[in-house]
């Protein structure tokens, strides 16, 4: 901030204004966390149940986007039908890649099937590259962006006011829903038990007439319908999409999900917004040179310190 | 009779196959050839892939023109293009494929800095005369004295957009928010910032983000912070449209200025009503009034079905340069066509007269063009 101030602020105005500047920031980081935090649920699900990283989980979520874009510009349909579709989408997808990709691959070793999962991801970019094309795509715009002052500090100098867009409103309206939508599923349905039956014993559960197959299907359904939403919220809320936009933004939500402690679901949530809040404020008060060098220097010290995670409680290794 | 006559012709061909290896062991190189090879460097895909399609374009233009008037000295011109995906890895690369497997004469390319600059010193050391549209990159041609370039260059365009800032806006104050992971909007930052400030401007806000950065809520938040008049915003479209709407959202209301970076249509189709109102400099307005500029335009529209941009006139202009160059030399010589190239002398190009400083960057005014209306409407020129 070196040289930035003007002189003629008093300390107590000087005070006020780095609060606004802290208070905007944080707004801004809660948009970025809202998006990590969708996708990391589904990372979350995934693992929690199956123990599999699924790298394509990123580009599931580009696919989201994309299918946003393609029913909103050749059909026009409005917001909820859009992120509606994209999620149907998405599962079904994930459906699929499930049962031919992972599926005969459930005996082998981690590997294995952590190798297929980057080979999927790949696949994925490159059926997008070839089929719709390599380039950035403009997303449509279906809401008209506005901003609401939440509050002012009348007229001067500096940051006087405190904005929130609909689009940052609607990101972490839709991703705290989708949560809570989540929470329910896993903790007060029969499908949910089911799903935390497996997580906990497969076999045991198996044992117990739970169609594990079904489950594991269930859940990739779920993950990936998220992923999808969060495509297309990103595409409302970042306008440019293209086929290798889920390889950072998977990475970065995988490490969300590690900070929450992976497989538990408001981890995932909570990783999220700490990841987005993380970041910005080392744009807003450092350089953005270290914004990703922060991000995993955090991860460090957490698995270091806290290695289940944020929420997460150790449990020793079954041998 | 007719076996005859091509037993004959045969046996010549033969013969002076033989004369003429053997002749190339001392003899100076071979200057007549059935085809002139040139090759072109250019993103066809990737992020910036519209300008790859307008360089390969003007490209294309100039030689079907050259090859309709008889070609270079009596030789048809043919070109060698090759994708570069906007990655200087691939640019070397495409570089050192058409030097060694195509035998080009010279080559037009690359189109972003950094990947001309990944280019040139492989053709540099080869001694292939290269020369690039659009890198504006001051340190492109420093790489050695086979590499040029058709447009101006960076220092130039943030002391324009400085000098247009203060002197036509009449503003005081300024932000600058730039990519510090490429040289092309560092360079236009740092010299927007030094001339601003020269001219008796303060710049409250030097802000930076990385490559593939969607997010710049946090820097303009702090920009909006300090309330400047402009907003210099020196990156490619996509992320200048990208950037001006999370600025609007956030109630920024400088004016935003930029380099050639913003020169697509895609900028408004990303920055929306957002982009409006903007100024950025250029080399080149297809409303441009020269006899050159005129009938460039009108043969183009009638080749491609389109308005041609800045980058397809200067690959248009350096297609030109290389090709007077290979002319001039009257051989296929790389240090020669190099020296014949160096030396012209107000070349009568589309974006204006040209002659090389020593440096090989060309002497030239800059044309400042307003967004209005979705479009890009002429607004000024600024002179060095």
């Amino acid at each position: 901030m070196a040289g930035g101030c003007p002189r003629h602020f008093t300390n107590s105005q000087q005070e006020g204004r780095e609060n606004l500047l802290f208070l905007q920031q944080l707004i801004n980081g809660l948009q970025l966390g809202s998006i990590y935090a969708l996708i990391a649920l589904g990372y979350t699900m995934v693992y929690g149940i199956v123990r599999l990283i699924n790298f394509a989980h990123g580009d599931i979520y580009m696919i989201g986007a994309y299918t946003g874009y393609m029913i909103a510009t050749r059909l026009n349909w409005p917001f909820l039908p859009c992120l509606f579709a994209a999620m149907v989408f998405c599962a079904v997808l994930g459906m699929t890649i499930e049962k031919i990709a992972y599926r005969p691959l459930r005996s082998a070793p981690r590997i294995a099937t952590l190798t297929t999962a980057i080979g999927v991801s790949l696949l994925l970019q490159n059926l997008v590259r070839y089929f719709i094309g390599p380039n950035y795509i403009p997303f449509p715009e279906l809401f008209k962006r506005q901003s609401y002052v939440i509050y002012s500090a009348g007229s001067g100098l500096g940051l006087r006011t405190l904005t929130v867009s609909n689009i940052q409103i609607i990101v972490l309206v839709t991703a705290l829903t989708l949560m809570f939508l989540l929470q329910f599923i896993v903790r007060k349905t029969k499908t949910g038990k089911a799903m935390r039956a497996v997580s906990f014993d497969k076999d045991a559960a198996r044992l117990m007439g739970i169609d594990v197959d079904r489950i594991i299907t269930i859940t990739f359904a779920i993950g990936s319908s998220l992923a999808g939403a969060a495509g297309v919220l990103v595409g409302i809320a970042y306008p440019r999409i293209d086929p290798g936009m889920g390889v950072l933004a998977g990475l970065k939500a995988f490490v969300a999900a590690v900070l929450g402690g992976v497989g538990i679901i408001p981890g995932a949530m909570f990783g999220g917004l700490v990841m987005g809040s993380a970041e910005t404020m080392v744009l807003a008060y450092g350089k953005s040179t270290y914004r990703d060098a922060i991000a995993f220097t955090i991860l460090i010290l957490i698995l270091l310190f806290k290695p289940a995670g944020l929420f997460g409680k150790s449990v020793s290794e079954k041998v | 009779m007719k076996n005859v006559s091509i037993r004959i012709m045969a046996l010549c061909l033969v013969l002076a196959l033989i004369v003429s290896l053997v002749g190339c062991t001392k003899a100076p190189v071979q200057t007549t050839v059935k085809e002139i090879v040139i090759g072109v460097v250019a993103p066809m895909t990737g992020d910036v892939a519209t300008f790859g399609k307008s360089t390969r374009q003007g490209v294309e233009l100039a030689v079907k023109q050259i090859n309709d008037k008889g070609g270079i000295n009596g030789s048809t011109v043919v070109i060698k293009a090759e994708d570069d995906k906007n990655d200087p890895v691939e640019a070397a690369n495409a570089a050192l494929k058409l030097i060694s497997k195509d035998k080009v004469i010279g080559i037009v390319g690359s189109v972003a800095s950094k990947c001309t600059l990944a280019a040139a010193p492989i053709a540099q050391s080869n001694k292939i005369p290269l020369i690039s549209g659009t890198s504006t990159n001051e340190k492109v041609t420093q790489v050695g004295d086979f590499i040029f370039r058709a447009c101006f260059i960076d220092p130039f365009q943030g002391l324009v957009m400085a000098k247009f800032a203060s002197e036509n806006l009449k503003k005081t104050t300024a932000a600058v928010l730039f990519d510090i992971d490429n040289d092309y909007t560092k360079g236009l930052a740092e010299q927007f910032k030094l001339n601003f400030e020269k001219m008796g401007g303060k710049v409250l806000a030097y802000e930076t983000y990385g490559k593939g950065d969607q997010d710049f809520n946090a820097q303009l938040t702090k920009i909006k912070s300090f309330g400047p008049e402009i907003l210099f915003l020196p990156d490619y479209y996509n992320t200048v449209g990208l950037i001006a709407k999370q600025a609007r959202a956030q109630g920024i209301k400088a004016i935003f200025l930029g380099g050639d970076g913003w020169d697509s249509e895609d900028l408004v189709k990303i920055g929306g009503d957002a982009i409006e109102g903007g100024y950025f400099s250029n080399h080149y307005s297809p409303d441009s009034t020269s006899p050159e500029a005129v009938s460039f335009r009108s043969a183009y529209e009638a080749a491609f079905k389109a308005t041609p941009d800045a980058l397809a006139a200067l690959a248009y202009d350096a297609a030109n340069i290389l090709m007077e160059g290979i002319k001039q030399a009257k051989t296929t010589d790389g240090t020669a066509v190099r020296n014949a190239m160096a030396g012209l002398k107000n070349f009568k190009a589309v974006s204006g007269n040209v002659s090389f400083d020593s440096n090989r960057n060309p002497i030239k005014g800059a044309v400042i063009l307003k967004v209005q209306g979705g479009k890009q409407v002429f607004e000024a020129v600024i002179n060095p």
